[in-house]
């Protein structure tokens, strides 16, 4: 195995801060992992810019790298191609729903103009009724949205596609 | 003046101008009319803060010496500060805070759309990311602009005083110097002029939804935030968010 496959698969156990269901390779945010000489560099994307879990990414990645016997460790940041809920893979996706959370439905497609889009069905994780209200765009993180289930009654969270 | 100097400086405004208006927003945090809507604020908040980071972090870099984006957040006076005056404007009621985000957002909206394709890779990078958080917020504040003004007899009365107090700071957004003159020639900066026009037709968009008269562009519009002129507002802001690392240099977070 290549050490940066090794490498990868260490940042495969580190959970997301927020949503523990998924790691932060499975969210996206880990972009490129190179091993010169014996510095590590870990790039990594924010999902959004403000989102307070980066320096917990940061953190963690350090921790467990060191852990693992790594101690020349540099982390960067890249804006740039910005983050998306395309990054997502369908593996985690299916586990954001079992987590109770209904993943970013059909892509970035819905941010054209103001208005335009239209309502998309985004259906309820607990019973996955279609019929669901949305409560607001802006939930209890800053990725997701707020939504109510209108059959089981239950509120739960959307990962809104950015 | 050097492309360096313009640089800094054109950094400057625009990450201002996030921090001031994302520490208005987070003086809704727990003053939020439901619930909901006060996580809204507080979200919108967070994403204004992270954005003034990175052209904080960027500006700080150029700078040199031993400028960090603390530094240039928590030690520089009110006319050290370029933010656009309309992100300094007290919150006020909700309905003034919904018209004074939603003339800003749809200004960030256009701007970071064209900042996508400016030659300055930092820029760049900064308008491709904070044009999907801005989109979201532009979305939020257009959906209660149409709902107040749809509202009771005192939303609307409200929602149109709003529009007629804020208006007069909107000018002050699309103002320029010989900062954005050198950058423009470079394919750095956005030439504002051009941001005017696409402004104006969202800000009508939204208002004829709305039922709301778009004012004259002919009334008197407040300026000075290119050379750090403000109104009295800031001063008090930035005693309230410098006060911590003004009391205790150099503390540890």
């Amino acid at each position: 195995m290549r050490e940066e496959d090794n490498i990868l698969s260490i940042l495969n156990s580190i959970p997301d801060p927020e949503i523990p269901a998924i790691s932060i390779v499975e969210l996206g945010v880990v972009k490129n992992i190179s091993l010169e000489n014996s510095l590590l560099t870990i790039t990594i994307t924010p999902t959004y810019s403000g989102c307070p879990a980066v320096d917990r990414f940061v953190a963690d990645i350090k921790e467990r790298l060191t852990e693992e016997g790594y101690n020349n460790i540099d982390i960067k940041f890249q804006y740039s191609p910005a983050w998306t809920t395309d990054w997502i893979s369908d593996e985690a996706k299916k586990k954001l729903r079992a987590y109770g959370i209904a993943p970013p439905v059909n892509g970035t497609a819905d941010k054209g103009s103001l208005f335009s889009g239209g309502p998309k069905v985004v259906n309820c994780p607990q019973c996955n009724s279609e019929n669901t209200t949305l409560v607001s765009q802006f939930g209890s993180t800053a990725c997701k949205a707020f939504y109510t289930c209108d059959d089981c009654k239950e509120p739960f969270d959307y990962f809104k596609c950015i | 003046m050097e492309l360096k100097d313009a640089l800094i400086q054109y950094s400057l405004r625009i990450a201002d101008s996030s921090l001031i208006l994302g520490q208005r927003m987070a003086e809704w945090c727990s003053n939020g009319p439901t619930l909901e809507e006060d996580i809204a604020l507080s979200n919108i908040s967070l994403d204004l803060f992270g954005q003034s980071r990175m052209l904080l972090s960027y500006a700080a870099d150029l700078k040199g010496n031993d400028e960090s984006e603390d530094t240039l957040a928590f030690h520089r006076n009110e006319r050290e500060y370029f933010n656009c005056l309309i992100t300094e404007l007290p919150n006020g009621h909700f309905g003034d805070t919904i018209v004074r985000n939603f003339f800003f957002d749809a200004y960030c909206y256009h701007l970071y759309n064209a900042l996508k394709e400016s030659k300055d890779e930092t820029l760049a990078a900064f308008g491709e990311k904070s044009l999907k958080e801005v989109t979201y917020h532009l979305r939020h504040n257009s959906e209660w602009i149409i709902r107040l003004a749809n509202g009771t007899e005192e939303s609307i009365n409200k929602i149109k005083q709003s529009v007629i107090d804020i208006w007069p700071y909107t000018g002050d957004m699309f103002a320029m110097d010989e900062v954005d003159e050198l950058l423009i020639e470079k394919s750095i900066a956005i030439d504002l002029n051009t941001i005017k026009s696409k402004w104006n037709n969202t800000i009508k968009e939204v208002f004829e939804r709305a039922n709301l008269e778009v004012p004259s562009i002919d009334v008197y519009m407040q300026t000075g935030s290119l050379k750090g002129i403000h109104t009295e507002h800031l001063g008090h802001m930035l005693g309230e968010m410098q006060y911590i690392p003004r009391a205790y240099p150099n503390m540890e977070w």
